[in-house]
């Protein structure tokens, strides 16, 4: 490459990037694309063959050169390869930038790799062969620019292989498709859960003659889900696996591997190495841009480290994992010239990576009347409110208003309102009703409103101003609202989804810790009601921590001293004490409840332990101000202390249990241990099975098949099974759902009976499947519809009740023939229960079990010793 | 909201969790008895000219509501296999069916007035109560059972036991290639459990089973050999031990299945060949009497 420099420098060829690029040639402004990987739009590359990629929010406009359609990756792919090719754009492959230096106006790209001219290759979506010329290539080299398009995505680069030899050919990062070698002694470097899944694709098909090693640094698995490495355990033990733990790579040579083991170096045959040993977020890349680095003193006495001087590079919002580089409305970073767009700047579908990629070098173009593509969408979501504002005075007049957006920029404001609502109330007008399931959070931008905080009698009311915020208990635990809350007067109030709440305050720290003040203020009025006032509380504020506990872990031992007391934010605990030398289950604390309130009024020692469930959150609360607290406050008192007299009766009862009926304790106590140990601390709503009536007829699944598109949304024979009691593999509705974390569409939601569910809009990404932990998504193509009963009992038409078989389905796909109607029929969404929401009647599996096996509770009502009585 | 205080009432109901027999209390168990009652009562108490039999009026009330009864009892197969919606369950279904079917004992016994002999009304009795005898064996079945199945299955699905089975036979495969002669072991490749009758279902017995002949045979030889062919058939061995026990379980489940499932072969054909004899009964009736 000649010393030459352009005007714009493009980092990253995904779909923000490329048009960008597109943009900046149409324009007639020298750029340069510059991609690592040796083909354009490196995460679309890597969807799993013949993937069918979505083209969501479809109401949102496109506005790129590039053209996008929802099609198949091949399909994506080969537009974009010939579009690239018919616009010309000048781009580089296998060059990967290390470093950004210098400033507005002359930047310098340190480039590492080929640097080879991209081309339109014949195949798209093809590798082109193992390795193109040079692209493992060492070769750096500076290229300079005036102005930079960071778009670089947020997936990062796997972590390489540092032995000599790692940069062989044979060494790969990815593992496209299993099936695809044969007769091969490959070793899977690294058991997180991509290697373990790799290492058993590898085995999948049993024609396939490979023998395959894994290698693992530690002793310990913790880093993959608990299947993957039960799976792996079990094909270790049949012998189809080597698993090598403490073990590390130490040489890599043609045909050989040799590795550091505990014992000692081994060398054995290798022919092919699948390095999957995690990747870097590009988070430190991107701070390290144009940023000057100090020399910091290990605390430890260690060697001084290398640290970014504060106030220099490309800062991010805060040092949260979710959080996103600080950004100007034009997606300027706080490096000026540095621009930041698509999935890195927090815009994960990739139509808005597009626009982004266009608007951007709009805006360096110097078009600063350049109306963002949203506006439209954002000036419906304000029609209905009263006063004529445009877009940006409604933007600005919210912002100004509710405090927690207050430090919200113009570019985050337009997108966090893109995925809220904004509504108009008369004075009198109900915003919600208590006992409503709900998880998104409110803000009042103008007027305000009354919370109803006594179910018998409406008129007992607390004001909220405005500019505060309500509703965030649900945001926090996921509970249905404790309170009805109505219009004041005339208000303007902001409705956020839960999501865009939480990445609100992941972006946001002032935003959070508004919300969090404001909802530990909130949840201990509302757990402890009893007439208090926020003025009471103020002193107990003044003293509190937010704890985080450990699956397991106890925030109160039996024994011991100790009067804090704790309110269960997030989570659940388990309560226990030791009768008779051996723990006994006493009962189960969900979100909401708190707990220490017996050695607060009578000064003793703790009677019982407390530990959590799952992995949980509390409110610590000092115990002397509480105490004062309940000195000064009677009604509250009275409160703890028949709360109090509520254990201590449950305490005796169980002690009094125990020595006429241990057998049944210990059952009681064992089967509640077990139900704990399945995460049924996680759930609202558990599906059981009581075995000892299951007659095996699936019934449930059929009738789950056929009231939900003909797929069951439960397993019934799979999960764990205790005292024949069973725990099917079916959604839990867990109070924090971990499907959610990372939907690009958020397609999942909470609905109205509790219940979480995914909507159309699901993309089939399966990033929910694989953040479950209870396994209960399915990723699966939804079969034509059945001909009616009536036709298949009395003439045989059909398959008949229950899933139909996947044989049947395709056989039976009403195809059009029409590539697009077809690829809507064959794609695959995911599955899950929705607890039935919306058929009259309830759960359908429940309802179709003859024998009345088949069981939904609610693990709280459940777990009650009031099942010893029974 | 109306929706979702019947569904809490539901839930309720279902944590405090009875199975069909118990349901709601014994609900159909006390109508069932008490239609019994009453209708026995009447028996005694009215005199009914020249003497009880199916053409009094109150022979006719009977008569009416046993078949009633029975057509409503055979709705049993459809709503089972009808997941419509709507504030039904199964569970109360079958009780209700299992009481009302037991009901039938005495109010189709008492509808005869005890005249039977050799004609199709008789037939329409002694038909209706194969069904009813083949029933009280299903719910015999229906709560004994169901522990063992859940016993034997030891938290594994269909689908891992087949699998189990498949691993095995792949080891078993690669075992044999060191034999000199490896015809019968090979044929335990070929032992496929669910393709076994009836009888041997409902048995679970393996009399057949070419895995077992192969072991039999291994452990014969084992006996003899000696050297390198000596740890080959010792390796073998292990491996159809292995295959052995995992053909048992699945044997075992599906010989439980079979016996929770093996009275609705007698019990459905026969609704329908009582549903034939019972229109020829009425029709009969009505033109004969
Ligand atoms: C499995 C999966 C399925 C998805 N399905 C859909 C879907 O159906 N519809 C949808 O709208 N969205 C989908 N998404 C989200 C979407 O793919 C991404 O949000 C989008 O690709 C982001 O675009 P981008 O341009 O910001 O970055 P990316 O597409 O991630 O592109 C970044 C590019 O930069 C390159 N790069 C990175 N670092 C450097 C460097 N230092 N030097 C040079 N080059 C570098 C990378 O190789 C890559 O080519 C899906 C995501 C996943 C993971
Ligand atoms: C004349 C009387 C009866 C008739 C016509 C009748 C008919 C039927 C029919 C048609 C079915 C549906 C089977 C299927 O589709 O799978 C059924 C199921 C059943 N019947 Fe009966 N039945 C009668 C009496 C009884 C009695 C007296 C009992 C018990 C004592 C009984 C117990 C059952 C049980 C347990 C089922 C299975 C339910 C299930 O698994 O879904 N039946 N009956
Ligand atoms: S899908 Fe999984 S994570 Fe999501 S709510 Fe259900 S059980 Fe919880
Ligand atoms: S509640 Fe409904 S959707 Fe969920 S498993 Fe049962 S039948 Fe399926
Ligand atoms: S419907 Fe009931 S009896 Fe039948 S398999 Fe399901 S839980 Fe078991």
């Amino acid at each position: 490459m000649s010393e030459q420099k352009v005007r714009i420098a493009i980092v990253g060829s995904g779909p923000a990037g490329l048009s960008a690029a597109a943009r900046a040639k149409q324009l007639g402004i020298s750029h340069l694309l510059i991609e690592k990987s040796d083909h354009l739009s490196d995460t679309i590359y890597k969807y799993q063959k013949g993937k069918h990629v979505m083209a969501t929010p479809v109401q949102l406009p496109r506005r790129s050169d590039m053209k996008f359609d929802a099609g198949k990756r091949e399909a994506v792919l080969g537009l974009w390869d010939d579009l690239a090719a018919e616009f010309a754009i000048d781009a580089l492959i296998n060059a990967e930038v290390l470093s950004i230096t210098g400033q507005d106006g002359d930047f310098v790209l340190k480039v590492k790799g080929a640097a080879n001219r991209w081309q339109r290759p014949d195949k798209p979506g093809e590798p082109h062969g193992p390795n193109v010329a040079g692209a493992g290539s060492d070769q750096v080299q500076e290229i300079r620019a005036e102005k930079v398009i960071l778009a670089i995505g947020t997936q990062g680069n796997p972590n390489r292989m540092r032995v000599p030899g790692g940069d062989l050919p044979h060494v790969q990062y990815q593992l496209d498709d299993p099936n695809a070698y044969d007769n091969e002694h490959i070793t899977v470097v690294g058991a997180g859960d991509a290697g373990i899944e790799n290492a058993l694709g590898l085995l999948e098909d049993p024609k396939l003659d490979n023998v395959v090693t894994i290698l693992n640094r530690t002793a310990d698995f913790s880093r993959a889900k608990g299947p993957n490495v039960q799976a792996m355990f079990a094909a270790r033990d049949e012998g189809r696996l080597t698993v090598m733990p403490e073990t590390t790579p130490a040489l890599v040579e043609n045909g050989w591997l040799t590795v550091e083991t505990r014992d000692g170096p081994q060398r054995f045959r290798c022919d092919r190495i699948i390095a999957r040993m995690g990747s870097a977020p590009p988070r430190a890349f991107v701070e390290g841009c144009c940023a000057t680095f100090i020399e910091q003193e290990d605390p430890d006495g260690g060697k001084p480290k290398k640290v970014i001087k504060p106030g220099t590079g490309i800062e991010f919002s805060s040092p949260d994992r979710e959080a996103y580089p600080k950004l100007s409305p034009q997606f300027e970073s706080t490096v000026p010239g540095i621009f930041v767009v698509g999935a890195l700047a927090g815009y994960p579908l990739i139509k808005h990576c597009m626009n982004q990629g266009y608007d951007v070098v709009e805006f360096i173009n110097g078009n600063t009347s350049l109306e963002p593509v949203d506006t439209p969408l954002l000036a419906a979501k304000f029609s209905a409110l009263p006063g004529r504002r445009s877009v940006d005075e409604w933007l600005e007049f919210l912002r100004e208003n509710v405090i927690i957006l207050n430090g919200v920029s113009p570019l985050q404001m337009r997108e966090f309102m893109l995925d809220s609502d904004v509504r108009f109330y008369r004075a009198g007008d109900t915003v919600f009703e208590r006992n409503e399931p709900g998880s998104s959070l409110f803000a009042i931008a103008s007027g305000s409103v009354l919370v109803e905080v006594d179910p018998r009698d409406r008129s007992i009311t607390v004001p909220i101003e405005t500019g505060s915020i309500f509703g965030e208990v649900g945001l926090i635990s996921g509970r249905p609202r404790g309170a009805t809350v109505r219009a004041a007067e005339d208000a303007i109030i902001v409705e956020v989804s839960r999501l865009s709440a939480l990445k609100l305050m992941a972006a946001v720290p002032a935003a959070k810790e508004a919300v969090t003040r404001i909802s530990v203020e909130r949840q201990l009025l509302q757990i402890f009601k009893s007439g208090l006032t926020s003025a009471d509380l103020a002193d107990v504020l003044d003293d509190y921590k937010i704890v985080r506990v450990r699956a397991g872990e106890a925030i109160i031992n039996e024994g011991e001293e100790g009067y804090d007391v704790f309110v269960i934010r997030v989570g659940s605990m388990v309560v226990e004490r030791t009768v008779a030398g051996r723990p006994v289950f006493l009962s189960y604390l969900p979100a909401g409840s708190y707990v220490g309130e017996m050695a607060l009024l009578d000064g003793g020692r703790r009677t019982a332990t407390v530990r959590a469930a799952i992995k949980s959150e509390v409110i610590r609360l000092n115990g002397d101000k509480m105490r004062a607290l309940l000195a000064r406050n009677a009604r509250l008192r009275e409160r703890f202390e028949t709360d109090m007299a509520n254990r201590q009766r449950l305490n005796s009862f169980i002690e009094a249990k125990k020595e006429s009926f241990s057998g049944a304790v210990d059952l009681y106590s064992s089967v509640a241990t077990f139900l704990v140990e399945q995460g049924i601390g996680d759930a609202t709503d558990v599906l059981l099975i009581d075995e000892k009536l299951c007659v095996g007829c699936d019934n449930c699944e059929k009738a789950c098949a056929d009231s939900h598109d003909g797929l069951s949304r439960l397993n019934r024979e799979a999960g764990k099974t205790y005292a024949h009691l069973h725990v099917p593999t079916s959604c839990r509705h867990c109070e924090h759902p971990h499907c959610m974390a990372d939907c690009p569409p958020n397609a999942i939601h909470r609905g109205p009976d509790g219940e979480v569910f995914i909507d159309d809009s699901c993309i089939g990404c399966g990033n929910c499947q694989r953040n479950c932990p209870y396994g209960v998504i399915r990723m699966e193509m939804v079969p034509p519809k059945k001909p009616n009963l009536l036709s298949w009992l009395f003439f045989g038409r059909g398959p008949g009740p229950g899933e139909p078989s996947q044989k049947w389905a395709k056989a039976n796909l009403p195809l059009t023939g029409d590539e697009k109607k077809d690829a809507e029929l064959t794609k695959k969404r995911a599955i899950k229960c929705d607890m039935c929401s919306g058929i009259p009647g309830g759960p359908a599996c429940v309802r179709a079990c003859p024998t009345g096996a088949a069981i939904r509770v609610k693990p709280e009502e459940f777990l009650t010793v009031a099942r010893l009585e029974a | 909201m109306a929706t979702r205080g019947a569904k809490q009432i539901e839930r309720s109901r279902s944590s405090a969790h009875e199975g069909f027999l118990q349901h709601r209390n014994h609900r159909w168990l006390k109508i069932a008895l008490g239609l019994s009652i009453a209708a026995l009562i009447v028996y005694l108490g009215v005199d009914v000219e020249p003497r009880h039999n199916g053409g009094s009026w109150y022979g006719y009330t009977l008569g009416t509501i046993g078949a009633l009864l029975i057509l409503w009892l055979t709705m049993l197969g459809v709503r089972k296999r009808a997941m419509t919606r709507g504030y039904f369950s199964l569970k109360a279904w079958t009780s209700a069916h299992v009481y009302l079917g037991l009901s039938l004992i005495v109010i189709a016994t008492l509808h005869t007035g005890f005249q039977l002999g050799w004609n199709v009304h008789t037939l329409a009795y002694v038909l209706m109560m194969i069904v009813i005898l083949s029933g009280i064996y299903g719910i015999i079945a229906y709560s004994t059972l169901p522990e063992a199945l859940s016993d034997n299955r030891s938290e594994m699905t269909r689908s891992q036991m087949i699998e189990t089975i498949a691993k095995l036979d792949r080891q078993i495969d690669i075992a044999a290639q060191l034999l000199e002669d490896t015809e019968i072991v090979r044929s335990s490749l070929k032992e496929n459990p669910f393709r076994a009758g009836i009888f041997a279902r409902l048995s679970g017995s393996d009399r057949n089973c070419r895995n077992a002949r192969a072991l039999q045979d291994m452990r014969a030889r084992l006996a003899t050999a000696t050297g390198e062919q000596e740890d080959a058939i010792r390796a073998v061995v292990q491996l159809l031990e292995r295959k052995a026990a995992a053909l048992a379980r699945i044997r075992r489940q599906l010989k439980i299945k079979a016996r929770l499932e093996v009275w609705l072969f007698i019990h459905v054909p026969t609704t329908f060949a009582l549903i034939a004899a019972l229109s020829v009964h009425i029709l009969s009736v009505f033109y004969y009497w």
